[in-house]
This record gives structure tokens, sequence and C-alpha cells, in this order.
């Protein structure tokens, strides 16, 4: 039965209706004349409190509130690729069409393009088992992006009885017909799947690879695995956002999602106008045919952008059980607080900290656990992740902020953004000291087998000079630089060189904006080498002054932009160059003393 | 819906007054967010409705509730949310803080009315901004350049001047190549009268006058309407630029007066408080008003956002300064130990930046060399900051020298290139060619950002003006 209410009171975003008792829980409501987009957040008697998507300007107690029946859902099939789409999944450039260059109210717009033709090619035959999960058949989605349209999570075990031929169909039209028990059941090219609900699955397991971003601070010192969850918390102007373009650019995964979750609009369109444009490393198709952006900017309605990290969670996970691994990128987490935090106010709950409710830890871990490795379900077996990396805001770059601190508590990889290096045009900005991953010691594997078995040293090494460094400068600071011995200078000016020659990248620079794990392990090599090198040259008598002076140097720290992954030899030259100057150093040294 | 209908609804029952907000009874047909009429002795007031339900209406009353009375207060709600109109005549003319004329002329002719919320712009019909803005000033142009449809606020304090740098870019911003000058729409929000005077002046001054239309609200003005001031300002700033296809700079100051409005109203309302007492929603509440800025596809005009707040205490962590920070498109924070040497305009390029900055510079838009000579400007000055704490613990003796050539290369940076004259125009070129005067302090193999050839071209050159 559906519902039909009326409303009797309003308060921004917040709105309550009555005669609403045979309403469900999170049941979706169309509220006002506008039929504008509600969702139930709380049954009190026959009186609904609706959360409503759209700006409640001019609505009044005594209009209509209409029950739909159905929980907050999102339609799952062909068509979604390269789109940008609200937090309710409407295609915001039907809104263009329908309200032009400002978003109107009570505007619908398809979830899925209805009247856009796809080749099918049937997967399975009259006679098959099916059930939930279970490949239908295929669509080429975009040059990149195979579809494989599924049977949904709960069908029941049923045998096809009908299939259609290849051709092209709609979204809409009839592509299998199957039975079960008796009773026949129709399915699409698409189905429906409420956003709160996890997608099930068979099972999960350990993230073991590693999400190559081409970003050597993550990849070498901080690296995500596939199906792994991360966070980038950090104030304004530390380059979150810029950070997290580069890990949706580059990142090797199947398809990405960005979720612009509270923020400014220009970033959308920059991603709209920068990813056509972009090439993806490996294929070399437009970035924008394996990405989807969910936009719910920063002055578009606030409980819109509660939904948003849930319809972009659960489009990655329709593309994970395809058997695909998926990245979703969230920014900001912080931004999607503020919206629970701001309903939870006009619910008139009892706050938290600062304001927040006391549910905010609960639904941070909910949603953090929607990533993961899993084997998916129905036939045929496949394995797919998705991988969530949520941005965070804190207020004042005070990491010890609610969400922050609770944000913590359920992700393993931890890129603290960092002011100080920001002021000084360090980036990306991530601390090295006070970053950390969990999956260190997991991707290690995949890192000997694949790449170079020096990975696990390479990067101890290196990271234990910076470690070193971090303590000397204290040393410096109380006491200046002469303070220190030879030997300890050289760790100040090797952690230097690891900083300008590895850590800093510029996502700016044609070459340097991506670096694969070889070159990231030659330019380890090489650094470390001049270490050795530079501590033997030490002992032999040359001066540190003479060591810095080595035309090497620059060379060294300019490779990162000289060298192109085409040509990563020249990184051996480099290399063999270093050595011959050392040698030079020494024989002069030698020289002098046999004088 | 007609805008201008005469009419809507009359209530007389007022139950509460507390603060800014008065709470009508016996309400029938409200609607939340409607324009409220509220006729009192002394004549009208203007209020808006926050929350309606169960016959009651609470409203905010923008003139503020002194003199009000529970009873013979009539309230006639207008059945239409708050609107202004909108046309070509706003130039040229002073407004009120809730965009009624205070010059003495008629109020202008509306050729549209139009909701002063607005509405968000549609993320994908954004156009991306990308022409850059020339403003005269080097430490802007050269190290956080301006474009054109950007929102970049100036962070300042009590005393510093915020209102000269606003008033220099107002009067001095150009696009290269285009002769037409922006429309300038002014928001003055609870500042003093001799600020909003000294605005007013310099427009007048450089002529800028016809082109702007001011909207005063100031210190001694209702402190509710401060919430509705900078939407006035906007609205006007929208219609100019996307209907009418004018490039308009938007200077609105102070938003810290606007913030503090907003806790008013939160605080009278009994909310739970986020940070400082401000209201949990006040991120949302700032994006409303910040996002109203940028380019749209197919349409000439633009809207080009400059806020100006003062940071309580100097304290850029405040959530003032804070959430504006995460909204806007980067900042121009002033600094007190500048502004104390006497340097204008003090700005803190540390902790400064333009995000839109990158797509605005280069070959083509300012000169190809822009970009690197910009990252080592930022390097080397703040490897000057550096040394100078450690030449404070260790003596200038103890520097090495290079150290030392850095040290003056920072105080050439502060006193010849940051520092300009308030009137004084430099031209990109000559800006560029400053830098590199500046960084010349430096040795040549210290320049490891700037490539090579660009090195060879203007190290040590002393290019004479163009």
């Amino acid at each position: 039965m559906v519902v039909q209410g009326k409303v009797i009171w309003i308060s921004g975003p917040a709105v309550k209706a009555e005669g609403m008792a045979a309403a469900k829980m999170y049941e979706t409501v169309e509220v006002g004349e506008a039929r504008m987009v509600g969702e139930i957040i709380r049954l009190t008697g026959d009186v609904a409190f609706v959360q409503v998507y759209e700006s409640t300007s001019g609505l009044r107690p005594g209009e209509p509130v209409y029950g739909t029946g159905l929980p907050l859902s999102v339609s799952l099939g062909p068509g979604m690729m390269g789109k940008i789409y609200d937090g309710l999944q409407r295609h915001l450039d039907i809104i263009a069409k329908k309200s032009g260059a400002f978003i109107g109210r009570g505007v619908t717009a398809p979830q899925i393009p209805t009247d856009e033709l796809w080749d099918f090619t049937p997967r399975v035959k009259v006679g098959d088992e099916i059930s939930g999960g279970t490949i239908l058949g295929v669509v080429p989605e975009t040059n990149l992006i195979e579809h494989r349209v599924l049977a949904p999570p709960d069908f029941p075990k049923s045998r096809v009885t009908d299939v259609v031929k290849q051709g092209k169909y709609k979204v809409e039209d009839v592509v299998v017909t199957a039975e079960a028990n008796g009773e026949k059941k129709e399915l699409k090219m698409y189905h429906r799947w409420p956003v709160r609900i996890p997608r099930p699955i068979i099972d999960r397991f350990d993230p073991e690879i590693p999400l190559i971003t081409g970003q050597r601070v993550i990849d070498t010192y901080f690296p995500i695995a596939k199906g792994g969850t991360g966070a980038i918390p950090g104030g304004f102007g530390t380059g979150k956002t810029v950070a997290l373009h580069q890990v949706a650019t580059w990142a090797d995964a199947k398809v990405v999602f960005h979720v612009g979750c509270g923020e400014r609009g220009n970033e959308m369109t920059e991603v709209l106008v920068k990813f056509p444009e972009l090439k993806d490393p490996s294929t070399g198709r437009p970035l924008m045919e394996r990405t989807i952006l969910v936009a719910n900017t920063s002055n578009m309605p606030v409980a819109a952008r509660e939904a948003s990290i849930y319809t972009g969670v659960t489009m990655a996970e329709y593309y994970r059980d395809m058997g695909y691994d998926t990245v979703l990128v969230a920014d900001s987490t912080s931004r999607w607080a503020e919206a629970l935090r701001e309903i939870s106010g006009r619910l008139e709950e009892m706050p938290a900290e600062e304001g927040y409710p006391s549910y905010l830890a609960s639904r941070l871990a909910e949603f953090y656990e929607r990533a993961g490795r899993v084997r998916a379900q129905g036939s045929p077996e496949r394995n797919g992740s998705v991988t969530i990396i949520g941005a965070v805001s804190p207020t004042g770059a005070d990491f010890t902020e609610p969400v922050t601190t609770h944000t913590i508590r359920f992700i393993k990889v931890f890129w603290a953004l960092d002011t100080a290096l920001a002021y000084s045009r360090h980036y990306p900005s991530i601390n090295w000291m006070t970053s950390y991953s969990g999956y260190v010691d997991t991707v290690a594997k995949w890192w000997l087998v694949n790449v170079s078995k020096d990975w696990a040293s390479l990067r101890a090494e290196t990271y234990e000079i910076l470690q070193r460094e971090d303590t000397l400068k204290e040393i410096v600071r109380l006491l200046g630089p002469e303070s220190l011995p030879d030997e300890e200078k050289l760790i100040l000016e090797v952690a230097r060189m690891i900083k300008i020659g590895y850590l800093q990248q510029s996502a700016y620079d044609a070459v340097d904006t991506y670096c694969s794990p070889v070159k990231q392990i030659k330019l380890m090599t090489l650094l470390t080498q001049f270490h050795h090198e530079a501590l033997n040259t030490l002992k032999s008598g040359a001066t540190l002054a003479q060591i810095r002076g080595m035309k090497i140097i620059p060379r060294m720290l300019r490779a990162k932009f000289d060298v192109k992954e085409t040509e990563l030899d020249k990184l051996d030259a480099i290399a063999g160059e270093m050595k011959e100057e050392f040698k030079a150093l020494i024989a002069q040294e030698v020289a002098a003393v046999a004088k | 819906m007609p805008s201008n209908t005469i009419g809507g609804v009359e209530y007389t029952r007022v139950a509460e007054i507390r603060g800014p907000l008065i709470v009508v009874e016996g309400v029938t047909r409200a609607a939340f967010d409607e324009l409220v009429e509220i006729e009192t002795a002394e004549g009208k007031k203007l209020g808006r409705v926050l929350e309606v339900g169960g016959g009651r209406a609470v409203v905010q009353v923008f003139e503020g509730t002194s003199g009000l009375s529970t009873t013979g207060t009539r309230s006639r709600f207008t059945g239409k949310t708050m609107e202004i109109p909108v046309s070509n005549e706003l130039l040229g003319r002073v407004f009120d803080g809730l965009g009624r004329p205070i010059d003495g002329l008629p109020p202008p002719v509306g050729e549209d009315f139009r909701d002063v919320n607005g509405a968000p712009i549609n993320p994908e019909q954004r156009d991306y901004p990308e022409d850059f803005i020339q403003t005269g000033v080097s430490v802007v142009d050269a190290m956080m350049t301006l474009v054109r449809g950007q929102k970049l606020p100036i962070f300042s304090g009590a005393g510093m001047p915020h209102n000269q740098l606003a008033a220099q870019i107002a009067r001095q911003a150009t696009v290269l190549g285009e002769s037409e000058e922006f429309a300038v729409i002014f928001a003055a929000i609870g500042v003093q009268h001799s600020e909003a005077a000294f605005f007013r002046r310099t427009l007048e001054e450089s002529g800028a006058i016809r082109r702007s239309a001011l909207f005063l609200n100031l210190a001694d003005d209702p402190a509710i309407e401060r919430t509705i001031t900078p939407r006035v300002a906007l609205t006007a700033a929208e219609y100019l630029a996307f209907d009418l296809g004018y490039q308009v700079l938007a200077i609105i100051t102070d938003m810290t007066n606007y913030a503090e409005s907003l806790r008013e109203i939160s605080a009278a309302r009994e909310e739970v408080p986020g940070r400082k007492g401000y209201p949990g929603y006040l991120y949302t509440d700032l994006a409303t008003i910040y996002e109203r800025a940028g380019k749209i596809k197919g349409k000439k005009g633009s809207v080009t956002q400059m806020p100006i707040l003062s940071m309580p205490s100097d304290d850029i962590t405040h959530p003032i300064p804070d959430l504006t920070g995460y909204i806007t498109e980067g900042q121009i924070v002033l600094g007190r130990e500048l502004f104390r040497k006497g340097i204008y305009p003090p700005v803190n390029v540390l902790s400064s930046l333009s995000r839109l900055q990158k797509d605005g510079i280069g070959e083509g838009k300012t000169r190809i060399d822009h970009a690197e000579v910009q990252n080592q400007l930022y390097d080397a000055y703040s490897r000057a900051q550096e040394l100078r704490s450690l030449a404070e613990i260790v003596g200038k003796a103890g520097l090495s020298g290079v150290d030392a050539q850095y040290l003056s290369f920072g105080d050439l940076f502060e006193q010849n290139f940051l520092k300009q004259s308030p009137d004084e125009n430099r031209t990109i070129e000559d800006t560029l060619s400053l830098a590199w005067r500046t960084l010349s302090e430096l040795p040549e193999s210290e320049l490891t950002k700037i490539r090579l050839e660009y090195v060879q071209k203007y190290y040590g050159k002393n290019p004479q003006k163009a």
C-alpha cells in the first residue's frame, strides 16, 4: 500500500509529515506539490521525520507527502560510465537540459539512459541455471569497460526459459526470462539496489595486491592495497584535492569513482574537463571511459550530500561484482559527517562531541567496511575489489577532531597532509613521520615477485635515513649544524636529496606526474648507492663540502623529471657516472695524501 | 509566479519575541523561507520564516526586534521568498543591506525579479576558469594568480590594509587583450562608515562607480540584516554576469560579521553549536555564498569573488577562515609581521595560494617561464624564512656563503618585489622582470626549479620596462 500523508512542520531540510503510519523506515517519499525526493529517517506514531534532498524553500504545511514503498535505490546497468551524477544518481547533464545552468527543484532525470541502444551478447542459454549475480550477458559500455549484465543479487535460483539473440537492446528490454517454482521472471539489462545495504558477496580475502598509483611517497612508503581503506586528512591548502585527483588519475584500477561530497563545483568541472584529455597509461584511452563522478557540491542540498557516498559505493560494489578492481575516492567525508550533524541537530538528537551525533563512528565504520577484495556472487567465479579512499578535512587542521579520530579507527592507511610542508611547497605534502600503512608487509610479496627483490630493503633503508634526519634536525635546531659530525651531516644531505629527488613529485609535470614501480626502484637504488659511496669517500678523507659540490647531484635530483618511462636505462647511466665521480674524488684524496 | 503580487496573509498573534526572532501563532498558511512584512507603529520591518509547523512560524526579523511588541504587531506573510528587482539600472547605484536604494534616487525598474538565495550552479554546466586577471599587484599576479570566475578571499586582521588591497585590485584588474573593464559589486557587511566611504571614494575617483553597485550594511545597521546582504549583492552579480554578460568582480567585506550574525540567530533558536558556538551548518551556509562565483558554459559573463574576512586574533584556524579556506579556491593571507615592517601589501606568501592559477599562467596567458619562476620564488623565500629563524639562534655569522645570500634574497624580495605603492599598477612583464632581478641575488646554480634555457635567457639580466 502506498502511503499519503501531509506536511506539518518544516525547518530547512527536515520536514515532519503526519498520516504516515504505514510508511517504513528509510522509505523514499515525494514531498510537496513539487514532488521533491526525501527519505524517512524517524517514525513516531503516524508522524514521519523526512530529510528532503532538495531545497524546501517555499514548502508549506498541508502539502502532500507521497510514499513510494521503496528504499533509496540506484539503477545499475550500462550507461553509467563517464557520466556525472548528483547524490541521488540523477544525471546532471539531463538536469541541465531540463532546468538550465542552475539546478531547479523537483526535476526528475532517469538514473541510466533509457533510449540508448546497447550491443548485448548473451552469456547464458535456455536451460541454464542462474541465480543472484550470474552474468547474463555482456555489453561493451566503453572501449575500456566490458559491462557484465548481472542477475540481481537477491534473484532466486532459476532456470532460463528464454534468452534474446545477440543484438541491440535498450536497458528496459527483457533480455532473459527464467523460471523458479513455476513462476516466470523477466530480467532486463539493469536492476535496482538500495544504497544503504551492501551488495552480498560469497567470501572476503585479505587485500595483498598493491594499488599502484604512480605516486612515489604512496607506493613506496605508505602503499594501499586493492580492496583496502585509506584516509587522507589535511587542512585547507595542503593539496588534498590534487593528491586525490592524482590517485584517481593513475591508479591501476579498472573503474574509478570520484565522489565530490560537499566540495567545490569547479573541482568537479576540472575533472570533467581534464579527464577526457588524459589517457589511461596502459591502454591509451581517455580516462573518462573508466570514471564515474558523483557530484554533490557544497551548495547543493545537504541531505543529498549524506546520500552521495552511499550512492557512490553501491555503484562501486556493482562493478566489483562484475569482477573488476574499483577505487572510490570520497572528497570529503568531513562534509558528509557535517550533513549527518545538521540532520541530527534538526532531529534534536542528543549530540556527542562537537555537535556530531553519537552514531558518527558506527556510520563511518559501516561505510569503510564496504571496501574489500571479495569473491562475487554467481557464476562464473570471479573476484573483484572496492578500495575506499576518504579525504578528511579536519577543522583548523587539528587531527584530534571527531571525524579524523573516528576515521582512523576504521582505516588501514593514513596519509597525513602537513601544513608546514605545503607552505614550503613540498608536494605531495604527505608527512612521512606521521603517516602509516597497514599493508606494507602484505604488499611486499607482490613487489618481490613482480618488480624487484630489493623493494623492502630499499624502502627500509631510505626510511631510516628520513627518520634519523628527523632526530638530527632537533639537534641542529638547538645547537646549529656545525655541532654534528660529518657522517651525520651526510645523513642530512642524503635526506634532503630523498625529499627533493624522491618524495616531492609534481602533478603538473608531464613526466613526473606518474612514476612506474620500476622507476621507483631505480631512483631509490640511486639514492642509497649515493649514500654508501659518500660514506666510503668520507672515510678516505674527502670533505663533505667536496661531496656536496659533486656535479652529479643536480642531475640525480632532476632525474625524476628528465628520465622518461621509456628510457629508464638512463638512470643506470647516471648511477655509473656517480660512481666514476666518487672514484675520482677518492683518487684525488689518495694522491693528496701521497704527496 | 508574478513576484510583485500584493496580498498575502496577515496574522496578528505574536507569541514570543526572543532576540532576533518572533514566533507568530495561529498561522495557517506559511511557507518555509517565506518573506514576512511586519507592521509596527514605527514602520515596516522585513523578516523570513525559519521554521513553520503546528500553527506557529518562527520568523527572523532582519532589522532586529527592538520596538516590537507581542500585541499590535501585524505580520503579513507575502507568499513569496525574498526577491530583488534586477536590471542594468543597478549599476551606478547605492543600496542598503536589503537592496533598497539609499542614494535618494527612485528604486531601479526591474527587468526581472530574482530569489536572493539563488540556486546552485549545475557542476556539469560550469566552464573551467582559466583567464588570467592582471591585478597590477606583483605578489598576486606572480604568486597567487587570480583567474576570471575564481573565488579568492583575503584573510586579514584588525587594522591591516585589506580594504586598500581590495580597492587597488578593483581599480586595476584587467584581462589582458580585452579592453572591457570589470563591473564591481561591493557588499559591505557590518563595516564602519569610513571603510564604506573609502570604497565609494576610490570607485568614484577612478570612474568605476558607473560600473558598480554598492550594497551597504554598516556597523550601526541591523545585525540580522547581515545574513541577507551578501545574498542580495550576489543575486545582482549573477544577473549582471549570466544574463547581461558582464565580467563581475564581487567584493564582500567582512565575512566575519556575517558569520557572527548567523551565530546570533542560531543561538536564539537554541541549536546545538559546532565549534566556538558557530552553528554546525556554518560550512554549508558559507558555501551557498562562496559557490556563487564562476563561469557558465555558453555565457559570456563571469562572477569573480573576493570576500574579505578578518581573522579573530589573527588566528587562521578559527572556524571562519578555516571553513572559508576549504570552500574558496585559495586565499591571500595578510601577515602582521610584514605589516609592522611597513610593507604594503603585507601578503604572507607562504600561507597564501591560488588553486586555479595553473591554467591561467604560462605561454599565451602570462609568460612561458611564469610557473617555474613562481616555484623558485616560493622555494627560495621559504628557505630564507627558515634561515632567518636559524640565524636568530646561531647568528648571521654562523651561516655559510650561500645561506647568507638567501637571507639577502629574503630582504630584497620583501622590500623590492612584495612592496609596492597602493596606486602602482605593474604589468605582468614588469612583475616577472622584477622577480628575475630578485632571484638574480642568488647564485645561478641555486635556481634548480627553473629550466636551464630560461635561466640563460633571464638570469642576471636587467631588462628595461617594455
